[in-house]
């Protein structure tokens, strides 16, 4: 009763922040599913290629591309109508990308190439590939657009690309298996999680040398089970919520202290997760549970977990098209 | 302006380190089994060292760090010495695919005093116990790991009542005997056993033979199979008197590695193995891989490539390998076994991975499978 009066509430609050949706790749369903922010359901469902994983939206919303990483393709879908509008060269296998702040080049990890490709969203054509290390998956860009990240799984190392010359020009050590990396405080710091090292390091941005090591630890879990996979950054990089993978946890951590704060239980598998508009609202992506559970950012709490698709991995956020 | 300083940084940092790998493998007689449905592949293990090479070349290549390997076969009947004694005047390192006799014949060489040598083909306990030696690691699991993983799957499900059809090669006897300690360690019982002793040839009549040999085990809940070599296990299956699973050398295995696993990234491991050698990664294959990549690992971390200096760094907390398995992989420093993750699978899907849950362990849930401290007899690593 009372966690049902609390989603009133909340419901209450954020419908009068701007409405909005989270897109959702299943993995294994080849769809996405579109949430509302404000009812927290699933309003549509749409067809993808294969194997859907990284989404991102254009700066102006009116693009959604999405990774089909068994057609080898990134998707460019029309996100009112869930039409493909066409496909861009991607390489293979493609898992993650980021979109510079162009609006224009997507960064895109070749998983089973060991390479980063380039591409021109307007020409749709490759305008570089990097020779990056085995298994690249995380990838981040600089707010000012001139470094871009890839993380490589297998190498364990951040490589750091310099967009100008697409070459790259750092490459540094982390431990087991990165999956992801984000650029914080503008940019002067650049996150990356390292899912079986079961930490995140933090790097200076402007040296590329190590700044923090950040650690898990949570209570009745195994810390070989605690693996830190996706993480993105309350309103003001505040504090960064990291999901631990098959701890079914996600970390609260102080992004000034680097320490944890929090843990909060989510569904099993949790992998990756955007906010709403305001980022009063977090939404977590549950692998294995095959859920989305959302949680309530001031609390801290999770307040509701919506079904959707098999194997759900990526989540970007749009706000509804008036 | 970014791209100087950086570089400066790094080549400054890293000076040139190479590492040499010896590939040694002795063939072993393989027994002649019924079924022609399995061919071994001509390159089993050597085919993951060569994807775990490649591995350590791309990360090296960003750390001024380079590898190379040598391979030597050593045919039946040749003598298994004189190639050891070649590749180690080349190097230290050596990932060696033989039976256990074969291996401590080259672990006991005075040249291999100095080395620090790979087992990725023999499961044997004695080679993580009494027969341990100080410059050998195992990457290979243990038959005591993959029957205890087995039992674990048992226990979970109540399948307590059981019987066992042991062959009669080597391998199978020792599968049988890992199995009862297995049995033992977790409180399970074996009923009857039975040994196979048919001769004829099962694809014509394991129909008629199979039913009857198997009528007198009574009811049982599950039937396991001790037939390492693959001789006449596969016919078993769907064939017993009494309509119960088949467990062990056939049916629900415990592997160290199998073409089903697709979670924790495994799926890309495969694809790339089999986009270089056009077929799927065996468990050897992955033995082998675990081996050339523990070195990667120790190289990539320490940026050394002398010997106390990886071995040292191999056995400490330090080290982990990301495998593929959901967590990271260390050795055991009182035998030199790599703990690892046990799937217990079919051939179309994962079932299991063992440890499951419920099975603790006071420092790692990895050691509730094989032989763990106060079990291993080892004294070289003391």
């Amino acid at each position: 009763m009372r966690i049902l009066s609390t989603v009133a509430a909340l419901l209450a609050s954020t419908s009068l922040a701007s409405a909005g949706e989270i897109w959702v790749t299943n993995e294994k369903d080849d769809t996405v599913s579109v949430i509302s922010t404000e009812t927290l359901e699933v309003i549509k469902t749409y067809e993808t290629g294969e194997r859907p994983r990284g989404i991102l939206f254009s700066k102006d919303f009116s693009r959604v591309y999405i990774c089909a990483s068994d057609s080898n393709a990134v998707q460019v879908m029309d996100p009112n109508t869930g039409k493909i509008l066409n496909d861009l060269p991607s390489g293979d296998d493609p898992e993650q990308f980021v979109l510079h702040p162009n609006d224009r080049h997507l960064y895109i990890a070749n998983e089973d190439d060991a390479i980063t490709t380039v591409v021109d969203t307007e020409s749709r054509k490759v305008i570089a590939q990097i020779d990056v290390g085995v298994e690249p998956e995380g990838m981040a860009v600089s707010p000012d657009g001139k470094i871009a990240i890839t993380t490589s799984e297998t190498t364990n190392m951040a490589h750091w690309i310099d967009t100008e010359t697409q070459k790259l020009f750092a490459n540094t050590l982390v431990d087991s298996r990165p999956r992801h990396a984000e650029f914080v405080k503008e940019g002067t710091e650049m996150w990356v999680s390292s899912e079986i090292g079961g930490t995140i390091t933090v790097f200076d941005a402007s040296n590329q040398a190590e700044k923090a090591k950040i650690s898990f630890e949570v209570q009745g879990v195994h810390p070989d089970r605690v693996q830190p996979v996706g993480f993105e950054f309350a309103a003001g990089d505040t504090h960064a919520f990291v999901a631990l993978g098959p701890s079914n946890h996600v970390a609260v951590v102080n992004a000034d202290t680097y320490e944890v704060e929090d843990y909060i239980l989510v569904g099993r598998r949790v992998w990756h997760m955007d906010f709403n508009e305001d980022r009063s609202l977090l939404f977590t992506t549950n692998g294995v549970s095959g859920d989305v559970t959302v949680i309530d950012v001031a609390s801290r709490k999770a307040i509701k977990t919506i079904k959707v698709g098999r194997f759900p991995w990526g989540a970007a956020y749009r706000p509804s098209p008036t | 302006m970014l791209t100087a300083s950086a570089l400066a940084l790094s080549s400054a940092a890293l000076a040139d380190t190479a590492l040499t790998i010896g590939y040694l493998q002795i063939e072993q007689e393989r027994p002649p089994t019924l079924s022609n449905l399995d061919p071994l592949p001509k390159d089993n293990g050597l085919a993951g060292a060569q994807t775990a090479l490649d591995d350590n070349l791309t990360t090296g290549k960003f750390l001024g760090q380079s590898y190379e390997m040598i391979t030597e076969v050593v045919s039946l009947g040749d003598d298994p010495a004189a190639a050891a004694r070649g590749l180690l005047e080349k190097t230290p390192f050596l990932v060696l695919d033989a039976d256990a006799a074969a291996l401590l014949d080259v672990a006991d060489m005075p040249e291999a005093q100095d080395a620090l040598i790979f087992n990725t083909a023999a499961g044997d306990l004695s080679l993580r116990s009494e027969s341990c030696r100080v410059n050998l690691l195992h990457t290979a699991a243990s038959d005591a790991m993959r029957t205890d993983a087995l039992v674990q799957v048992l226990v979970k499900k109540r399948w307590s009542d059981l019987v066992m059809i042991t062959g009669t090669h080597a391998v199978d006897l020792s599968y049988a005997e890992a199995m009862r300690r297995s049995l033992n360690k977790f409180g399970l019982k074996l009923g009857a056993e039975k040994e196979w002793v048919f001769d004829a040839d099962m694809r014509r009549n394991a129909a008629q033979e199979v039913p009857l040999f198997t009528q007198d085990f009574g009811d049982y809940d599950a039937l396991i199979i001790a037939d390492e070599v693959h001789d006449f296990g596969r016919y078993v299956l769907y064939n017993t008197w009494e309509a119960r699973p088949v467990i062990g050398s056939e049916g629900l295995s415990a592997v160290n590695w199998s073409p089903v696993i697709e979670q924790w990234g495994a799926a890309q491991l495969h694809s790339r193995f089999e986009e270089a050698h056009g077929r799927s990664m065996t468990a050897q294959d992955y033995a082998a891989w675990a081996a050339v990549r523990t070195m990667g690992e120790a190289m990539t971390r320490t940026n050394a490539s002398d010997l106390p200096t990886l071995r040292d760094y191999i056995l400490s907390e330090k080290f982990e390998l990301a495998g593929f398995k959901g967590r990271p992989l260390t050795y055991r420093d009182w035998n030199g076994q790599l703990r690892q993750p046990i799937a217990i699978a079919h051939p179309r899907a994962l079932v299991a991975q063992a440890p499951l849950e419920g099975f603790l362990h006071q420092f790692n849930e990895l050691d509730s499978l094989g032989l763990d401290r106060p079990e291993s007899k080892c004294e070289a690593f003391k």
